[in-house]
């Protein structure tokens, strides 16, 4: 490559670079806020501007029983929707990515609409159907409604992780005796399960954060969401970035962890072998 | 009893009509269809195809199970889907075009008045034109900002890879409203982003530009579509970044080889493999961002509302069920039907 071209080359790798940089930037400069702001001596009702520092708001993260209350909620209904939906997804993933049959290419497309419908529809439609029917708004209803959207979710992000699954192991085991519910238990299974944990994890996420589907179908139960957008209008306490940033380190900590596991596990598994090759 | 053997010939028939008999028959008791002694009899129905089923797999031998397996596998979930996401579809539909009878009425009766369309469409255009406004700058802003982060991640991030992905994914741990929330401290007229613009005297620029009024940043349709932008740009960072990285490097290499600038390798050979991720990531932010009212509610005035926060309004606040229900059918066929044109180009292997 000659000289002149190297430069202005350069030139257009730096400004890539540099907005990358600046992208990134971006995407931490409110996390940057909440972090800040949970250690804000806000003044007055909104914690909106900085008044100096203080840990007062970490000293006590769990004085805003509203906040906490619906934290719980939250959890709650996150626990109890992602297992159902986490079963009843990977039960639709297993039966596309496995079998070839009848209806699969609708049954896919039917999968992805949920996914692609505006949540404001989603949330609206289905309380049309609960009012039709005079169903009570609450527990109940939200769960329904989380499940709804996880389901697609599990199914379509499992079946893209399961996509090149090598089938014939289980013809395998079928080959050396073992009946095909032994042969999904002690083979299949084991090798698409993290897979499956990872589209829970994503879809317990989705349960949690869930504004808008959730405030058109919960009556008068507030989750962690509801509560805040409640909040946003008469008072913001500092609680909610001290819990706010509790997650996110929370958060974080979880996927280092999974990461960790996940190399540790593959250097067991690659460690013979490399070992072998030396 | 000639009946299993004649089944057993075409299992995979027998559990395709039985999924969708219990799907239509989930639809039809959900929507309301029917009711009274007809729904029980559709029960009774759905039951009994349940029973034949069991039945010719219990009877058949392992081929005729093989066959009836990923019906059986996708019904429980399937159902669900035609009982909360199809049945509401038609029960919007019925609730579009009811109305009611007194002003005391709570719950409206069905009678056919597509008047409520006429309403959404006239007394909420300004809103249905905002929001599908300000949701196609956001995805163009997401482009522009995603595509490099997602190019240089790709292409240079070497064995940094899975970890700068990981930083792309962290902002997105904290929670939708306490993001947005924290735009208002960002953008607030005390804020940092507002003293940096006076501090550098630039208002001027920026109040041509439309961005900022009367020397504010919030409150304006710009702090809506940065907080749409922000929100949303994850979606469009991770389809780009799985279509860049399925690109083999070698195919740069040769048109390297074959005379071409880097600018050209780009323009011919990576940007074009990039289409589908460009596309996909396009669609996962438009959708949400114009059926959207949190960050018109948090960052915006009155003079910003999305067709989200009448639709929210007219449903939660003013209990106006029909109309919001007409709105929201509108939203809907708008979307769906740009979607499909999209999924026509592309296939749905490659919407997700």
């Amino acid at each position: 490559m000659s000289g002149a071209q190297s430069t202005s080359q350069r030139n257009g790798r730096r400004f890539i670079n540099g907005v990358a940089v600046a992208a990134l930037l971006y995407l931490f400069a409110p996390i940057f806020m909440i972090v800040l702001f949970s250690f804000n001596d806000a003044k007055g009702k909104f914690n909106i501007v900085w008044n100096g520092f203080t840990l007062k708001n970490w000293a006590k993260p769990f004085s805003q029983p509203a906040l906490t209350d619906a934290l719980l909620v939250s959890l709650k209904v996150a626990v109890v929707s992602t297992v159902c939906a986490t079963l009843l997804g990977t039960m639709i993933a297993l039966s596309l990515s496995r079998y070839k049959f009848k209806g699969s290419g609708a049954v896919s497309l039917f999968l992805v609409l949920p996914l692609t419908a505006p949540e404001i529809v989603l949330g609206s439609s289905l309380a049309t159907l609960f009012l039709a029917r005079g169903t009570s708004f609450g527990y109940v209803t939200v769960i329904i409604a989380h499940i709804m959207f996880q389901v697609s979710f599990v199914a379509v992000t499992l079946r893209a992780r399961i996509r090149g699954f090598d089938w014939t192991l289980e013809q395998a085991a079928m080959d050396l005796g073992a009946n095909p519910q032994r042969a999904f238990w002690k083979i299949t299974f084991p090798l698409i399960l993290p897979g499956i944990l990872a589209a829970a994890l994503l879809s317990f996420a989705l349960s949690l954060d869930d504004f808008i589907i959730t405030f058109f179908n919960s009556g008068s139960l507030l989750t962690f969401p509801l509560q805040i957008f409640g909040a946003s209008r008469v008072a913001i306490p500092a609680q909610i970035n001290v819990l706010a940033t509790m997650i996110l380190f929370g958060s974080i900590g979880l996927m280092v962890l999974g990461f960790a596991i996940e190399s540790r596990r593959q250097r067991r598994l690659l460690g013979p072998s490399s070992k072998a090759r030396r | 009893m000639t009946n299993p053997r004649l089944l057993e010939r075409k299992p995979e028939t027998l559990g395709l009509s039985v999924m969708l008999i219990l799907s239509a028959g989930a639809v039809a008791l959900g929507a309301g269809w029917v009711s009274g002694p007809l729904a029980i009899g559709l029960l009774v129905v759905m039951f009994a195809s349940v029973v034949t089923i069991v039945w010719v797999a219990l009877m058949g031998g392992l081929e005729t199970r093989r066959a009836l397996a990923p019906y059986g596998l996708l019904k429980p979930g399937i159902l669900w889907l035609c009982l909360f996401f199809l049945a509401p579809l038609w029960s919007m539909l019925h609730m579009s075009l009811s109305t009611k009878k007194s002003r005391f009425d709570f719950y409206p009766t069905f009678s056919w008045h597509f008047e409520n369309y006429v309403t959404a469409v006239t007394d909420f255009g300004p809103q249905f034109m905002r929001s599908f406004l300000y949701a196609a700058i956001a995805t163009v802003l997401t482009m522009l900002i995603g595509y490099p982060l997602a190019y240089v991640i790709a292409f240079r991030g070497g064995k940094y890879k899975a970890v700068l992905l990981g930083l792309v994914a962290v902002p997105f741990f904290t929670s939708y409203l306490i993001r947005t929330l924290a735009w208002q401290n960002l953008l607030s007229d005390e804020g940092p982003i507002v003293g940096i613009i006076n501090r550098v005297h630039a208002e001027q620029l920026f109040e041509l530009l439309h961005i900022m009024d009367n020397g504010r940043l919030m409150n304006t349709p710009a702090a809506v579509i940065g907080g749409l932008t922000y929100n949303f740009l994850p979606f469009m960072i991770l389809p780009i970044f799985v279509s860049l990285e399925k690109i083999d490097v070698r195919l740069v290499d040769a048109a390297m080889d074959l005379y071409s600038t880097a600018s050209g390798a780009f323009r011919k050979v990576i940007f074009p493999l990039s289409l589908p991720g460009l596309f996909a990531g396009s669609l996962l932010v438009f959708i949400p961002a114009a059926g959207d009212f949190v960050n018109a509610q948090f960052l915006g005035s009155p003079n910003t509302t999305m067709i989200g926060n009448s639709i929210q309004n007219q449903f939660l606040q003013q209990n106006n069920y029909p109309v919001a229900s007409a709105m929201s059918f509108v939203l809907m066929a708008i979307i769906t039907a740009s979607v499909l044109v999209y999924a026509k180009f592309m296939g749905t292997e490659e919407l997700m």
